[in-house]
Formats: structure tokens, C-alpha cells, sequence
């Protein structure tokens, strides 16, 4: 019980940590959508992995952990990382699933290096950096909510107000092209919209695990609906169950890491959607299965039956004439 | 009647690259306005190229193309386009009917979202097709056939004087490749210019007035009973059209 105590008194570090949670799963949930449905799921681990050294050299510059400062080199970090990716693709050889580990590991093992050299640097201010690498949403406060709400609301706002391009840009590239939508430009905006929401959830829910954030929810999401406006709706409503559920319970006991047990409620949210959701889902999917073949078996029964029968009226008339 | 020397598509020295191997070499190809014209190749020709290239959507290493006279890019409302339906993911969210009302976005412009008239417009073009009934349907619940004439539907609503399909017979039954013929053929009778990436050459000559050989050069181009040769076909097919013989 001791436990649950705090639920009761409305701990306010825990609303502005929920509240921040929620608003970053919301964000990551409906712009996933549009990763998994590009197939493009393991571009935003590799964004999240080479936002780390973003955040590295954003402190080494300015000695400040002001979140926005920080969220502005993920960001650039980020950004550069996808950039040498599409790079190695167009100009070399080497296939986009190479260069997503190749670029993914080299930022993150040089942002690892670099977190090192901070710690070892004495820097008195430096303490938390390494939050970002496994996340700490205890650690958000009333101002990154605010960035959080802020940048992720205008996020949002462009993926709605451009809804019906990236959609086409999704579903179907060529013809987007050929009716003259800016295909590169477009890729560009969607791309610069995923690191958003991989930046804004590095805090909380840390590099290594931020890409899930992405995955999960729209994963689940897409099991319950056909349509892609609720699919996006629902991947929102799952990130954000998640966000604050993870926070909650992670905040009920020390030693909980915050980002992993967010993970781990959208798992829980993908296992229960693949497993119930209906005309996707497994059990459904078995239901149906054995609901067929006993119709086919009555269907083939009454079919001989029913040629059987035939065969004998026949056999009658023939008989008669 | 429209001048001789009108050309709805007016390609010159067309060289398309991907990386060093050439999939079109120095194409020249003229196509008048009003005809159904069968591109035909063997695989690796570069039939869906020369369609991809005609629509900007490949960056030719040479040449030019032109329709009615100007480049692509100031004539998109006037051409419609239906891809490979393999080129599409069929499992993304959506039903018939959205998928239709895409061809109205590049009317639409920016921002803007279709409205009751696109809707309508969308309802005739699905008539047409014979897929009305379907249009709630989601999209992976269509059969190859459907599927295929969903994507003619899109390229209807576009309401384009000229049209490009890549493969619009793909993997379509009997019946269903005999509705979309005789589509194609309405369209041509009312004045539109059809170009058709065509596989079986059996039934070139029922299909189309107007014939293109392709293989990697231009062989022939002309109307198909002049340019349907033997001597053609077995320039483009190399010694592998020893089956066409006894046509």
C-alpha cells in the first residue's frame, strides 16, 4: 500500500511528469504511424541512437542543460545522421539496412565517448546527461513540458495541415510525382517531423529505446482499424497510455528506469492488440478459421446430400418415361 | 480535326542511365493525339522507364520530352497515370474510395481536401470500372483485378486528355481484361491519347491501332499494321519469337 500512496495526494512532480509523458507519447504515436507504414521503423532507431553525441556536443558548446538547447543538438545530430545515411545509399553500394547500423553505431558510440569525456571532465553541471541514454522522465520539469507541448503541438499541426500529400507520399511515391508533389521536399518535412518526436522523448524515455516509441504504438494501432485518420488516432492514444502509464509506474518504486517500463506498456498494448483485435487479431484469426471449416464441412455434407437425392429423382424419371 | 503535325507526346534523344548501363538508349518517339498505342518489349526493355521518364518521374541522361509542345511539368493536369499495381503496398489503411479520390489531389493544389464534387466525380469513375459496389472496401480485401481497376479509376477521376498505364492487363482475368480494353477503347473514341505497357503480344492487334517496339532502342513506331511486322518483333525480341510464326 505504501507504495500506492503517492496516487492519492496527487504528488504534483508526478501530474508534470505524466503530463509530459503523454504529450510525447501523442506526439511519437501519430507521427510513427507514418515510419511503419513506410517501413521505415529502424530510421528512427537510427535517428534516436545519433541524436545522443547531438546532446553531448549542445553541452560541450554551452555548458547549459537547458532542455531546448539539448533538443536542438539531438535534433542537428539527428538530422545529420539520416542525412549520412540517404548519402551512403544514393552514392555507394552499400544497401539502406548497412548504412542504418553503420551510421546508428558510429553516432552512438561517439556519443558514449563523448558522455565519458564529460564525466570524467569534472564538469559539476553535467550531472543527468546521462540520463538521455536510457531516460529519466523524473527528471522533466514545467519547462519541458512546455517544449514538449510547444514543438510537438506544431508537429502535429504540419502533419495535419499536410495530411492528404503525406498520405499520397506514403501509399503510393510515383503517382505523388507524376500529379507533381515535391516528393524530396515532402520526405524531407516527414522526416524532419520523426526527429521531432525522437528528440522531444530522449529525456524521458532515453537513445536506446526511443525508437519503440515510434514502432509500438502504430503497430497496435494499425491491428484495430483500416483507416489511416484512426490508425493515427488510436497510435496517439496508445503512445500516450503508455507515456503516462510507464511514468506512473516507475515513479511507485526506486530503481524503476522510466524509459524501459514505458516500453514495456506498449509492448503490453501490441501484445494485447495482435493477440484480441478483431479481423487482425490471432484469436480471431482462429475463430474464423474453424468457424470455415465447419461451414464448408455442413456445406459439402448438404451438397452430397443434395446430389445424392438429385441422382434418385433422376433415376425415377427415367424410370417413369 | 487536329493539325498533322500536333504530337500528344514528342520524345527526342531520350537516354535514361542507371548508373552506367544504359535501360534507353537515344529513344525518338512520336505519339499523334487520339490513338491507343502498345508499348512492347521484352523484359528489361525499358517499357516502364520510357513511361517514367515521359512523367519526370526518372532523370533522363539526354533528351527531351514534350506534350503538346511543352514540357511535362506544365502539362501534369492533362496527363493521367496508372503505375504497376505492384508498386503500392495494398495493405495500407485506406478503402476504394479514397484511393479513387487521390487522382483529384493534383487538381486540388495544396492543403485544400476533396469535397462532395470530387466525391462524385470518384462514384462515376468507380461506375465505370464496375467496382460501385466496392467502395467502402478496404484495399487489401481487392482481388488483383479490382486492384487494377481501382488505379484505372484514380486515373479517370484525373480527367486527362492523355493517359500512361505501366501494365494494366498485370495478372487481371479474362472478363476483366476485356472491360478495361474496351474502357481504354472509349476513351480513345473520345478524342483521348492512351499509351499501354503491353505484355502478350497475341493480342496486340485486336487492342491497339498504334504500336511501339522497344528494347532498350526504339525499333519501330507506327500504326500496328505496318509496324507489327515479323521482321520488327524478331528485331526486338532477338531469335527468341520463333513461337510467333504461325500467327
Amino acid at each position: 500500500m505504501d507504495n500506492l500512496y503517492f496516487l492519492t495526494r496527487f504528488d504534483y512532480t508526478l501530474i508534470i511528469v505524466s503530463i509530459g509523458a503523454a504529450l510525447l507519447g501523442t506526439v511519437s504515436g501519430a507521427l510513427g504511424t507514418y515510419a511503419v507504414l513506410r517501413r521505415q521503423s529502424l530510421l528512427g532507431d537510427a535517428i534516436s541512437h545519433a541524436a545522443l553525441p547531438g546532446i553531448a556536443i549542445a553541452f560541450l558548446l554551452t555548458g547549459s542543460k537547458t532542455p531546448l538547447i539539448l533538443v536542438l543538438g539531438a535534433a542537428v545530430a539527428g538530422w545529420l545522421g539520416t542525412l549520412i545515411i540517404l548519402s551512403i545509399v544514393r552514392l555507394t553500394r552499400i544497401k539502406y539496412d548497412s548504412a542504418l547500423g553503420l551510421v546508428l553505431s558510429t553516432f552512438f558510440g561517439f556519443g558514449l565517448v563523448l558522455l565519458t569525456f564529460i564525466q570524467r571532465s569534472g564538469n559539476a553541471n553535467q550531472a543527468g546527461l546521462d540520463d538521455f541514454i536510457f531516460g529519466q522522465a523524473a527528471t522533466i520539469l514545467k519547462r519541458d513540458v512546455l517544449t514538449i507541448g510547444i514543438l510537438g503541438g506544431v508537429a502535429l499541426i504540419i502533419m495535419v495541415i499536410f495530411w492528404k500529400e503525406l498520405k499520397l507520399l506514403i501509399f503510393d511515391e510515383g503517382f505523388a510525382a507524376s500529379i507533381g508533389l515535391p516528393t524530396r521536399s515532402l520526405d524531407i518535412l516527414l522526416t524532419s517531423l520523426l526527429v521531432i518526436a525522437i528528440v522531444l522523448g530522449l529525456q524521458a524515455v532515453g537513445a536506446v529505446l526511443m525508437s519503440a516509441m515510434l514502432v509500438a504504438p502504430a503497430v497496435a494501432a494499425r491491428q484495430w482499424t483500416d483507416r489511416l485518420n484512426l490508425m493515427v488516432t488510436l497510435a496517439a492514444c496508445f503512445g500516450a497510455f503508455a507515456g503516462v502509464s510507464g511514468t506512473i509506474i516507475s515513479s511507485s518504486a526506486t530503481g524503476i528506469p522510466t524509459g524501459p517500463t514505458i516500453i514495456l506498456c506498449a509492448t503490453v498494448a501490441v501484445g494485447f492488440s495482435i493477440a484480441f483485435a478483431p479481423n487482425r487479431g490471432l484469436l480471431w484469426n482462429s475463430i474464423k478459421q474453424r468457424r470455415n471449416r465447419r461451414n464448408l464441412k455442413i456445406a459439402t455434407n448438404k451438397f452430397v446430400g443434395a446430389t445424392a437425392a438429385e441422382n434418385q429423382i433422376k433415376e425415377n424419371d427415367t424410370r417413369t418415361s | 480535326m487536329q493539325a498533322p503535325d500536333v504530337k500528344a507526346i514528342e520524345v527526342t534523344d531520350l537516354t535514361v542511365a542507371y548508373r552506367e548501363t544504359p535501360v534507353l538508349w537515344d529513344i525518338d518517339l512520336d505519339v499523334p493525339p487520339g490513338v491507343l498505342l502498345a508499348i512492347v518489349g521484352p523484359n528489361g526493355a525499358g517499357k516502364t522507364t520510357l513511361i517514367k521518364a515521359i512523367l519526370g518521374l526518372v532523370r533522363p541522361a539526354a533528351g527531351n520530352v514534350l506534350i503538346y509542345n511543352k514540357p511535362y511539368a506544365l502539362q501534369r493536369k492533362i496527363v493521367g497515370y496508372v503505375p504497376q499495381r505492384g508498386s503500392v503496398d495494398w495493405d495500407f489503411p485506406t478503402n476504394v474510395l479514397d484511393v479513387v479520390m487521390m487522382g483529384r489531389y493534383g487538381a486540388l493544389g495544396w492543403i485544400r481536401r476533396p469535397g462532395k464534387q470530387d466525391r462524385e466525380m470518384a462514384m462515376h469513375a468507380l461506375e465505370k470500372v464496375g467496382m460501385e459496389k466496392y467502395t467502402t472496401r478496404q484495399i487489401s480485401q481487392l482481388s488483383g483485378g479490382q486492384q487494377q481497376r481501382v488505379f484505372l479509376a484514380r486515373a479517370l477521376v484525373q480527367d486527362a486528355t492523355i493517359y500512361l498505364m505501366d501494365e494494366p492487363f498485370q495478372g487481371v482475368d479474362a472478363t476483366t481484361e476485356r472491360a478495361i480494353i474496351s474502357l481504354l477503347q472509349e476513351l480513345r473514341e473520345n478524342g483521348k491519347t492512351v499509351v499501354v505497357v503491353h505484355h502478350d503480344l497475341q493480342t496486340v492487334t485486336d487492342y491497339f491501332d498504334w504500336v511501339t517496339l522497344l528494347n532498350i532502342r526504339r525499333i519501330a513506331s507506327g500504326p500496328v499494321d505496318e509496324t507489327f511486322t515479323s521482321d520488327n518483333l524478331r528485331e526486338t525480341y532477338g531469335g527468341r519469337i520463333a513461337f510467333m510464326k504461325n500467327r
